[in-house]
C-alpha cells in the first residue's frame, strides 16, 4: 500500500493488575478501508477500542490517527478529531427523544455555553431528517429513545455515529441480539457507510462477517494471530485451535 | 420537543407566585381591622418560604437535571445571605449600640480599630449585589472545577459537599473570621433608606421576592428546556457516552452548578432582608439535607415541584413546630419516607397521573413541524 495509513497501532501493550490485556499489538488501517476484528472472549477486542478512543491509556506503544498521537488525548478530543464509537450494549439517551439524541450527536457545537443559546438550524433539521431515513426511524422521531426495541436502539446509535460525521467508525458487536433479517440489513448499512468512511467492526457472528466481505484480523491474547480474507483465516490451523480449544 | 422536557408548569408556577405575592403585599397594607389583612408575622414567614423556594430550585437544577446530589447547597445560600447582611449591618451606621458610624457593633465589641479589607465597599448596595453573586459563584466554580474534573461523583461528591458547608460553618463561627461569630449579623434597620420594619417595605420586599423567584423559575426553565438541557439529561443518564460524542461532561456540570449556586445565593440574600438575621447556623449540614427533602417531596426534576415542595414542607414545619415542637423531625422523616415509597416523583408526579388530554404520541410527519403549506 502506498498511502499513509489512517489508523496505526504499533507495539501497543497494556496491563491490568498484572494481566496483559493487549500484548505488543500492531495493526494498520488504510483510509477508506473496512476491517473486521474477530477473536475469542478475552482476546482484547474491546480493550483495543478503549485504547483507540482514549478511554484506556496504553503502557507502551503508539497509536496514530493521521498525524496525531492518540495516546496523549482524552475521549472528547479524540471524538472531535473524527473517531466515532458504537458500544456493544446500545447506549442511547433514553429520556430524550430520538430526534434530540440525533441533534446532540450532530457534528458542530460542543461547548456547553454555546449550546445554552443555540437554536436548531434548518440545516440541522435537514441533517436529522436524512439520518432518520437512513436508520429507518422516521416514524419514531418524537418517541423517547428508551421506548425503542433493542434493534432500533442499535440503529439509533449508528445514526448518532453518522451524525458525528467521523472519518473512522469503531463498531463493537453491532448485531448482538439482532434477528437474521436485521443482521443482514446492518451489514448492508455498514457497507453503505464504508463508501465514505473507514470502519472497524468487532463481531462474533461469522455469518455477518462473511456478509461484510472484508479483510479480517484475528486477535488472540492481546495480539494479532492472523490477518487476511475470512476463508483464508478460518482455515488457518492456529485460528482453528484458538476457536475450538486445544 | 419532548413533553417531559417542556416544563410548561414552570411558567404557570411563576405566574401564580407573582399573583399571590402581589395579592399578599396589597392585603398586608389594609388596616388591621380588615378581615383579609395579612399580618407582618405572615409576611415574614412568606418571605422566608420564598427564599427557601429559591434554594430548592437551585438544588433541583443540579440534583434533578445533572444528577448531582448536593448536600451542601445551603453554603451558597448562606454566603449570599452574608453578602447582603454585610451591607445591611453597615446601613445601621451610628444607630448601633455603640454608636460607631464606621464599625459594626460586633467589631467594636472585639475592639477592632478598622474594617477588615474584605469589608471594603460593603456600605454600598451595588457592592452587596456583586459580592452576593461573585463569591458563591467563584466558590462553586472552584469546587466544581476540582470535583468534576477529577470525575468525583455519586455519594463521594455528596459527602464533599457536606464537608464544604461544614467547614464554612466552622469558619464563620470564629469571631476572628470577621462576620460576627456565632451571633452572625442582625439588628438591621433599613435597606436603601427604606425602613425594614415598615409594612410598605415588607410588602415591597415580598413582591420583589415573588418577581425574583418567578424570574429564576423562567431562567431555570430556559436552561433545562433547550439544547443545553438535553445535554444535561444526557450527562446525567450516560455521562461516559457523551464523552465519546465529543462533549466534556465536567464543563456541562460546572456550568449548571455555578448557575445553581447563584440562584441559591440570591435566595439567601432575600432571606436575610426579610428574616432579619444571618448566622453560621445557616451553614449547618442539616439545612442542606432539608432542602433535598423539599425537592423530593415536590418532585425532583420538575422545577415547579421544588418551589411547591419548599413552600409546603416549610408551611408544615411552621404549623407542626407550633403544635408539637419535639415531633417535627419525626414528621419530616416520615414525610421523606412516604414520598420515597409512594410518590417517587413527588407531588408533581401526582399531577401527571391525573387524566389529561391524550398526548399526541406518534407524530408521523417528520419534516417542517411548523406545518406551513410549503
Amino acid at each position: 500500500m502506498s498511502t499513509e495509513p489512517l489508523l496505526e497501532l504499533s507495539h501497543v501493550s497494556v496491563t491490568f493488575d498484572g494481566f496483559r490485556a493487549i500484548n505488543d499489538l500492531s495493526l494498520s488501517l488504510a483510509p477508506g478501508e473496512m476491517r473486521a476484528i474477530i477473536g475469542p472472549n478475552g482476546a482484547g477486542k474491546t480493550t483495543m477500542m478503549d485504547i483507540i478512543t482514549g478511554k484506556t491509556r496504553p503502557d507502551t506503544g503508539v497509536v496514530r490517527f493521521r498525524e496525531h498521537d492518540l495516546t496523549k488525548l482524552d475521549e472528547p478530543a479524540i471524538a472531535r478529531m473524527g473517531i466515532g464509537r458504537k458500544f456493544q450494549k446500545p447506549t442511547v439517551f433514553e429520556e430524550l427523544t430520538v430526534r434530540d439524541n440525533l441533534l446532540l450527536s450532530l457534528k458542530g457545537l460542543r461547548s456547553p455555553f454555546s449550546l445554552l443559546f443555540a437554536k436548531e438550524t434548518a440545516e440541522e433539521t435537514a441533517r436529522i431528517d436524512g439520518l432518520l431515513r437512513t436508520i429507518r426511524l422516521g416514524r419514531d422521531a418524537s418517541r423517547q429513545a428508551g421506548g425503542l426495541s433493542h434493534g432500533q436502539k442499535q440503529w439509533l446509535e449508528i445514526g448518532m455515529l453518522l451524525g458525528q460525521e467521523p472519518d473512522l467508525l469503531l463498531v463493537d458487536e453491532p448485531v448482538a441480539g439482532m434477528t437474521d433479517a436485521e443482521t443482514m440489513e446492518t451489514a448492508d448499512l455498514l457497507r453503505e457507510i464504508n463508501q465514505t468512511r473507514s470502519v472497524v467492526v468487532v463481531e462474533h457472528d461469522m455469518e455477518f462477517v462473511r456478509a461484510l466481505d472484508v479483510k479480517v484480523t484475528v486477535l488472540h491474547e492481546g495480539s494479532v494471530l492472523a490477518e487476511g480474507e475470512l476463508d483464508q483465516v478460518s482455515n488457518d490451523p492456529r485460528v482453528i485451535e484458538v476457536y475450538l480449544g486445544r | 420537543m419532548n413533553a417531559s422536557l417542556s416544563f410548561r408548569g414552570a411558567s404557570v408556577t411563576a405566574v401564580i407566585v407573582v399573583l399571590l405575592t402581589g395579592i399578599m403585599a396589597i392585603a398586608s397594607l389594609l388596616p388591621a381591622s380588615s378581615p383579609v389583612q395579612v399580618s407582618p408575622f405572615i409576611m415574614t414567614l412568606a418571605g422566608k418560604y420564598l427564599a427557601y423556594a429559591m434554594l430548592a430550585l437551585a438544588v433541583d437544577l443540579v440534583w434533578g437535571f445533572a444528577g448531582i446530589l448536593t448536600l451542601g447547597h445551603a453554603a451558597f445560600f448562606a454566603l449570599g445571605g452574608y453578602a447582603m447582611g454585610m451591607y445591611l449591618v453597615r446601613e445601621i451606621g451610628a444607630r448601633g449600640v455603640y454608636g460607631n458610624a464606621d464599625l459594626p457593633d460586633f467589631m467594636v465589641f472585639l475592639s477592632w480599630k478598622s474594617l477588615p479589607w474584605y469589608w471594603w465597599g460593603s456600605d454600598h448596595f451595588p457592592m452587596a449585589l456583586v459580592l452576593m453573586l461573585v463569591v458563591p459563584a467563584a466558590l462553586a466554580g472552584l469546587f466544581g472545577w476540582l470535583a468534576f474534573r477529577s470525575r468525583v461523583s455519586g455519594v463521594y461528591l455528596s459527602i464533599i459537599t457536606q464537608a464544604l458547608t461544614y467547614a464554612l460553618m466552622l469558619a464563620f463561627f470564629q469571631n476572628g473570621f470577621g462576620f460576627g461569630g456565632n451571633n452572625g449579623l442582625t439588628d438591621f434597620k433599613d435597606i436603601l433608606g427604606f425602613d425594614l420594619h415598615s409594612p410598605y417595605t415588607r410588602a415591597g420586599m415580598l413582591f420583589v421576592s415573588g418577581l425574583i423567584l418567578a424570574g429564576a423559575l423562567l431562567a431555570a426553565r430556559y436552561v433545562v428546556g433547550g439544547r443545553f438541557g438535553s445535554l444535561l439529561i444526557a450527562v446525567r443518564d450516560a455521562e461516559s457516552r457523551t464523552r465519546f460524542l465529543g462533549y466534556r461532561p465536567e464543563q456541562v456540570k460546572l456550568l449548571v452548578w455555578v448557575f445553581s449556586a447563584v440562584i441559591a445565593a440570591i435566595g439567601g440574600a432575600l432571606y436575610v432582608i426579610q428574616v432579619g438575621i444571618i448566622n453560621p447556623g445557616e451553614f449547618a449540614p442539616a439545612n442542606s439535607i432539608e432542602a433535598v427533602i423539599w425537592v423530593a417531596v415536590g418532585g425532583r426534576g420538575t422545577l415547579s415541584g421544588a418551589v411547591v415542595g419548599a413552600i409546603l414542607v416549610n408551611l408544615g414545619k411552621t404549623l407542626f413546630t407550633a403544635w408539637l415542637p419535639e415531633m417535627w423531625l419525626y414528621g419530616l422523616g416520615a414525610l421523606f419516607m412516604a414520598t420515597t415509597l409512594f410518590l417517587p416523583q413527588g407531588l408533581m408526579g401526582l399531577m401527571h397521573h391525573m387524566p389529561k388530554k391524550r398526548p399526541s404520541e406518534v407524530t408521523p410527519e417528520v419534516t417542517n413541524p411548523e406545518g406551513g403549506e410549503a
